[in-house]
């Protein structure tokens, strides 16, 4: 282990330390650090609405809050964490401070543009949390017309900007990221030797650039609708308002994706450090990972097998639904199969990873039940699809970004979390979020739909359970926090590369120094060419 | 640095995040494109919901057009096409480096565009005072006046963000124009004067296929 890269050696932080040299950075590095502590901000208010959901659900009756007010917190509880938390959070958080690292280069391709993107997304976040101040909304995060277009009487039209306009800093890290990946690549890095994080990001960065315009132009038209009552999901004048639901859908089913593509990338980094192994199947992992975002785009119509599309297009969509699960399976067998004769080390972002294994299967074989046709029709609407997604997206995507946070933290600030507590607060969120979710799968099956603040009092004992569960997991993300603060005062010093991990962004120290390297790395090997290579095929 | 070793003319033009022109160009050219892959879908939205109703009603479609003025409209079709010819000369002009020429034809092509603009400005006001603009006292004498109204949201939407990006096109050449004044572009590398071109003729490419799907419907009653 190298630990040349000494504290004092100049850096992307210490280059500068006043609020004009962060503002007006255009350094990838630093403008991730931007994107870091905003997005943390939004997840905060968006676990803020979570918790008044889960109190409200505590009783039977709904005491807590209002009917109105409940919807309005489920709204702006997924608003907030959708467009606001989870899209950003990987891509560009570590995607910003690492995908030029990885390859190899100095900046990302358009370095003012991706300052940019990040007072876009500031934009938009103020205009959306004005619009809760406000009042809130109370659409649901669907936006589903003619709801938001004509009766409701909330703040829909800020939120929708807010979203519409968030949407364009989404697109913008996509197409960085795309020009970046195609074009910025080391000497000698070649496309199948890039490490599988760079893959899952470019798979997300298309669905960025082809998807999200698709919902801002549609946002757009419930805006126009509601400014000039005027609809074109209007169905007292003839609209159609499925025709949102697919506009809707086409972006908003994919941004599944951008949710947990990137979190998939980070695994894979993640699976063969700690085990000191070769990915198994590369390449198939990097075809999944582009096949799952090509098959994404073709599922949507599984969201609406009860909206009155024609029962053929639903028969069409379920069948499709149903090849995503192949790419899929292919990682978590190939992630497993990566483990096999390796040398195993428990460290945290390790136990985010198989937290994250876990729990996506879970989430991904019950993705499964609800593609199914007539499943869906019994369990459409209930808290079965509510803990679905969660499995998908906090299991998947935020363990995920938890596993990255931690892999990378020694390198993103040059000091070592504590270990231990790390550890027990990786084991509080898993048990945590099981406890949480896990009841609502049963809660779905029974009949309990989602979005009502009361309930028949025999799901008590299973929503208290949930409450409990959540207030767990909630701990489980503040204890995280407080040590990352911790460490960059008190932590240990890290040194360049505290796990012995492959790959050019652990050949730098850290923190890196502004350009990211000294001399641009020529690559010579493949991803993840860790020492013991008696492994056959591959 | 790697940039330390190329000779101080070329090291102006290239960014610190680039090892040489070559890739400077071909990261612009190719986020160029990503960005019209972003804008199709854009405005496929909005043609996925003009496909839609103008297949669920096309009675209401071919009757409502017939509002459209097809001379007006034909005549900044022409105007549209004249400027991405200009453009395109502004782009050859890069290319053997005159830059009195880039600008000339930069200036050209704004101007076709304002012509554009205001052409369909006067279109838009037309509409005001017949009544047909949706949701500011909308008047349709035909039959099927709801439906219509479709109609005649989309057609405001569907023009109204072809111009923003208009507006915005012209603002870009703008900044081209000034840009090449100053002297930054040279033979070897005008990749952005190339790139706005790009952009300019999507501009063009999107009136091209609004002209007939809102104005040609149905042209002989």
């Amino acid at each position: 282990m190298s630990t040349s890269g000494s504290e004092n050696h100049t850096n992307y932080l210490n280059d500068g330390y006043g609020v004009k040299s962060w503002l007006l950075t255009t350094d990838h590095k630093r403008i991730a650090i931007l994107y870091m502590i905003s997005i943390t901000l939004f997840f905060m208010i968006g676990g803020f609405f979570a918790l008044v959901i889960r109190l409200t659900l505590l009783s039977p009756n709904g005491t807590l809050v209002s009917a109105d007010t409940y919807n309005k917190m489920f709204t702006m509880h997924g608003v907030t964490m959708i467009f606001f938390f989870l899209i950003p959070s990987i891509p560009a958080v570590l995607g910003n401070f690492l995908v030029p690292m990885m390859i190899g280069a100095r900046d990302l391709a358009f370095p003012k543009l991706n300052l940019l993107s990040w007072y876009i997304y500031v934009l938009g976040g103020i205009f959306t949390l004005s619009a809760m101040v406000l009042g809130g909304v109370d659409t649901g995060w669907t936006f589903y017309t003619p709801l938001s277009s004509g009766y409701s009487h909330t703040n829909v039209v800020p939120t929708v900007i807010g979203v519409f306009i968030v949407g364009f800093s989404s697109i913008l890290t996509g197409l960085n990221f795309i020009v970046t990946i195609h074009k910025m690549r080391a000497p000698g890095l070649t496309w199948f030797r890039l490490p599988l994080f760079i893959w899952a990001h470019y798979a997300t960065s298309v669905i960025q650039v082809l998807g999200t315009p698709v919902i801002a132009v549609t946002l757009a038209l419930v805006g126009f609708e509601r400014i000039t009552g005027v609809g074109i999901f209007d169905p007292n004048i003839g609209g159609d308002p499925i025709l949102f639901q697919h506009l809707f859908w086409f972006y908003s089913h994919p941004a599944v994706y951008i949710m947990v593509l990137p979190s998939m990338g980070i695994v894979s980094e993640v699976v063969t450090c700690f085990s000191q192994r070769k990915l198994f199947g590369y390449r198939q992992m990097a075809f999944a990972s582009m096949a799952i975002a090509v098959f994404g785009f073709l599922v949507w119509g599984h969201h609406m097998f009860v909206s009155g599309q024609s029962v053929y297009a639903g028969m069409a969509f379920s069948a499709l639904s149903f090849l995503v699960a192949i790419p899929s399976a292919v990682k978590v067998f190939n992630w497993t199969a990566t483990l096999y004769k390796g040398t195993i080390r428990f460290n945290t972002p390790m136990l985010y990873a198989f937290g994250f294994i876990g729990l996506f299967t879970i989430g991904g074989l019950t993705g499964i039940v609800l593609a199914t046709l007539p499943v869906d029709v019994h369990v459409h609407d209930t808290y079965f699809v509510i803990a679905h997604f969660h499995y998908i997206m906090v299991g998947g995507a935020v363990m995920g970004y938890m596993a990255g946070l931690h892999f990378w933290w020694p390198k993103i600030t040059g000091k070592l979390y504590p270990e231990g507590l790390a550890k027990f607060s990786a084991l509080t969120l898993f048990v945590g979020f099981n406890l949480t979710f896990f009841p609502q799968f049963i809660l779905g099956y029974l009949g309990m739909p989602r979005r009502y603040h009361i309930y028949p009092p025999e799901f008590q004992v299973l929503n208290v359970l949930s409450t409990a569960g959540a207030s767990i997991l909630g701990l489980g993300y503040i204890i995280p926090f407080f040590y990352f603060m911790w460490s960059l005062r008190k932590g240990k010093v890290a040194g360049n590369n505290p796990w012995n991990a492959k790959g050019l962004e652990w050949l730098t120290p850290s923190p890196p120094p502004t350009f990211n390297f000294d001399k641009t790395p020529v690559v010579t090997e493949e991803a993840y060419a860790y020492p013991e290579e008696d492994l056959a095929g591959g | 640095m790697d940039n330390e070793q190329l000779t101080h003319e070329t090291r102006s033009f290239v960014a610190h995040q680039f090892d040489d022109l070559e890739q400077q160009k071909e990261a612009g050219t190719l986020g160029m494109w990503a960005f019209l892959a972003t804008e199709i879908l854009f405005f496929g939205g909005m043609f996925m919901a003009y496909f839609v109703y103008r297949f669920s009603y096309p009675q209401v479609f071919a009757a409502a057009s017939q509002y459209m003025d097809v001379a007006l409209g034909g005549v900044n079709t022409g105007v549209l096409l004249v400027s991405s010819l200009t453009m395109a000369l502004a782009v050859h002009a890069a290319q053997e480096g005159k830059r009195k020429q880039i600008i000339l034809f930069l200036i050209i092509t704004m101007v076709f565009g304002t012509v554009f603009l205001v052409i369909k400005g006067v279109e838009y006001h037309h509409k005001f005072v017949e009544h047909l603009v949706p949701g500011f006292d909308f008047h349709y004498e035909g039959a099927e006046p709801g439906k219509s109204e479709i109609y005649f949201i989309l057609y405001f939407i569907m023009t109204g963000f072809h111009a923003l990006h208009l507006i915005i096109g012209i603002g870009v050449l703008t900044v081209i124009a000034v840009m090449t004044a100053r002297g930054r572009f040279t033979k070897e590398y005008y990749t952005p004067v190339e790139i706005s071109g790009l952009y300019w003729h999507f501009i063009d490419i999107v009136w091209i296929f609004l002209y007939p799907l809102l104005y040609l419907i149905h042209v002989h009653k």
